[in-house]
């Protein structure tokens, strides 16, 4: 049992990092992202080829992830969805822009990396084992960086300017502008900063299951579960819906191990149910 | 006057429209001799049924993403019946359009509550459920599929052959290119009148505010409960067809990605034409397949033109037609 809850805080920690940065994109700029798994996939590939392929120590791998998807974030937001929201008609053509740069990420890393599975060495070797609990020191690791971060982050927005203006900003798009808060530039900033979320827990995990070209869509698939759960849009939902995910996954391979690999299934019902009742979620606001 | 005049030359083109397909079409096919051309065109029309179901959830302010499962479902609701039970393919047909719209029933009542991003996602995830139903189904036979469905046999009513058999025809690809394009019409023709219809006006008031919509009478749980089930239906027929031109079916004969693009056909078309999906679904499809000979750089350029076309026509192609008809 205790080793369920320590894969499931495991779990949960890469998760609710995976999603708070797709929440924070959603908030800011009514933008459903769909390449977030891409993100995360070619952050993870930028480890590899730093940490794995140049030797280079993890550090520095793990930062360039970061930096890369905030630049290649901040360019989207600003050539691509900001053309888009001005010019149309209807806020889901944003949508389709999303799925368009989700395919021409893929084609991207398809082309620089391969479709092979990658993975570099571990960071951190041993075991770390008591008595209910086994857990290897490189999965402990990854997990504390990703709380360490994510606490970061919620100090990040709720003390630093830049962080106040986007909490405006998500509250209410015409007001914040009228009480002088650069709009376009902290747009541009949030978006940017979801990327750096999704490169660098990508760049965190490469350590440990290693990625390949093929696995962004699943993963935005987890990010929207998580984000339905705790609702769209807010930093606390996405935290926790994370928590619950990763929760529910080990509890599920764990306990429903002899009827196949039904646990998400499992988890859809269950979020079936949970959405007839609460339809925005644990804690979204009841918008559109 | 002036209306019925346009509806007569609305009907008319129609007409020729569907007489293009019917007969110019293959005959140049066979003038040509490029007789892949009919797999392409078939799948063009089926994949612009799928898409006009997508296309009513838009038309009731619902983004769906998740056609793919009901595609997925009207395959194997139509291979199991013909497979196991010997049933006739035409008689599945419908069955599997039913099947997915009573299904759609039970998942939309919970689910059509949820607007915006959230249904958007939620009809995601259901794709993605539907294949992990597919794997793990004992009647779906797992990973391996059903394979080898026989083709559809013929239907004779008091010893007139109405339908001959498939398996008996010199060129199976014409008989499902014929079947294909007359679905399609059958499906455009109901679209269109549907959105001409007072349920369609209706459906539109919800499309652009529920809460006002409802303080007015109008009954909106009924209302997209029924929409969403069309839509289903149509994804049902459109897959079980598919299902019987491969013979086979897998989990993975359609996926999440697949669902975006039923959505990105809607999309690219413009969402305010009847004839949005089918235009749309032609120009990703043979976009796609022009694009095959570029080898590793199909799907670069297939999506940096989808990011071009976004950026100078976000309200679709058939949004260039516009300014013209306001001029008029």
């Amino acid at each position: 049992m205790e080793q369920v809850i320590a894969n499931g805080l495991y779990l949960g920690a890469q998760y609710a990092l995976i999603a708070l940065g797709l929440t924070l994109i959603f908030a800011l700029m009514n933008v459903l992202n769909f390449a977030h798994g891409q993100m995360y996939v070619l952050g993870g590939f930028v480890t590899y080829t730093i940490y794995g392929q140049l030797k280079l120590p993890f550090v520095v791998a793990l930062i360039c992830s970061g930096v890369t998807l905030a630049v290649i974030g901040a360019l989207m937001e600003r050539f691509l969805f900001r053309t888009v929201v001005r010019r149309s008609k209807r806020e889901e053509s944003t949508m389709l822009l999303a799925a368009a740069t989700a395919f021409f990420l893929d084609a991207v890393m398809l082309l620089l990396f391969g479709e092979k599975q990658r993975g570099v060495p571990k960071i951190v070797s041993g075991v770390f084992a008591s008595e209910g609990v086994i857990l290897p020191y490189d999965r402990i690791m990854v997990g504390v960086i990703a709380i360490l971060m994510i606490a970061t982050f919620m100090l990040f927005m709720q003390y630093s300017k830049p962080g106040r203006a986007m909490r405006a900003l998500a509250q209410d798009r015409i007001a914040a502008q009228l009480m002088g808060v650069k709009v376009e530039r902290y747009s541009m900033i949030g978006f940017a900063l979801g990327a750096m979320l999704a490169g660098i827990v990508g760049g965190l995990l490469v350590s440990i299951t290693g990625v390949n070209s093929g696995i962004g869509g699943p993963i935005s698939i987890k990010a929207f579960l998580m984000v339905m759960i705790g609702g769209a849009g807010v930093v606390g939902g996405a935290i926790a819906g994370g928590f619950i995910l990763g929760m529910m996954e080990s509890v599920g391979l764990a306990t429903l191990r002899e009827y196949g690999d039904v646990t998400y299934l499992v988890i859809f019902a269950l979020l079936m149910i949970f959405l007839s009742i609460r339809p925005n979620g644990l804690m979204g606001k009841p918008w559109g | 006057m002036r209306t019925s005049q346009a509806t007569t030359v609305r009907i008319i083109a129609s007409a020729l429209f569907l007489l293009a397909l019917l007969v110019a079409v293959p005959l140049l096919i066979e003038a040509t001799g490029r007789t892949d051309l009919y797999y392409t065109l078939t799948s063009v029309a089926l994949l612009s049924i799928i898409s006009a179901g997508v296309w009513i959830t838009f038309y009731i302010g619902r983004i769906n993403i998740g056609q793919g499962a009901y595609a997925l479902m009207g395959g194997y609701v139509s291979a199991i019946l013909v497979t196991s039970y010997g049933m006739s393919f035409w008689l599945t047909l419908p069955l599997a359009g039913l099947f997915c719209a009573a299904a759609s029933v039970l998942i939309g009542l919970p689910i059509l509550r949820l607007r915006g991003v959230y249904f958007a996602m939620v009809t995601l995830v259901l794709t993605e459920v539907a294949r992990l139903l597919a794997l793990a189904l004992p009647v779906t036979n797992g990973a391996s599929g059903i394979v080898s469905i026989p083709l559809p046999s013929g239907i004779s009513f008091f010893g007139v052959t109405l339908v001959p058999d498939f398996a008996t025809l010199a060129n199976p690809r014409l008989a499902f290119y014929i079947v294909a394009v007359l679905l399609m019409a059958l499906c455009f023709l109901s679209l269109y009148r549907l959105a001409h219809s007072r349920t369609g006006q209706l459906c539109q008031s919800l499309q652009q505010n529920e809460e006002l919509a409802s303080s007015i009478g109008v009954n909106i749980a009924y209302l997209r409960v029924i929409a969403y089930a069309l839509s289903s239906f149509f994804g049902g027929v459109g897959g079980a067809m598919f299902a019987a031109i491969a013979q086979s079916i897998y989990p993975s004969s359609f996926t999440v990605a697949d669902s975006v693009n039923f959505m990105l056909n809607c999309f690219l078309g413009g969402l305010g034409y009847v004839l949005g999906p089918m235009l749309g679904t032609f120009v990703l499809y043979f976009g796609w397949d022009l694009l095959f000979q570029t080898g590793e750089f199909q799907l670069l350029i297939f999506s940096t033109v989808l990011i071009v076309l976004m950026l100078a026509l976000p309200n679709g192609l058939l949004s260039l037609a516009i300014p013209r008809k306001r001029s008029v």
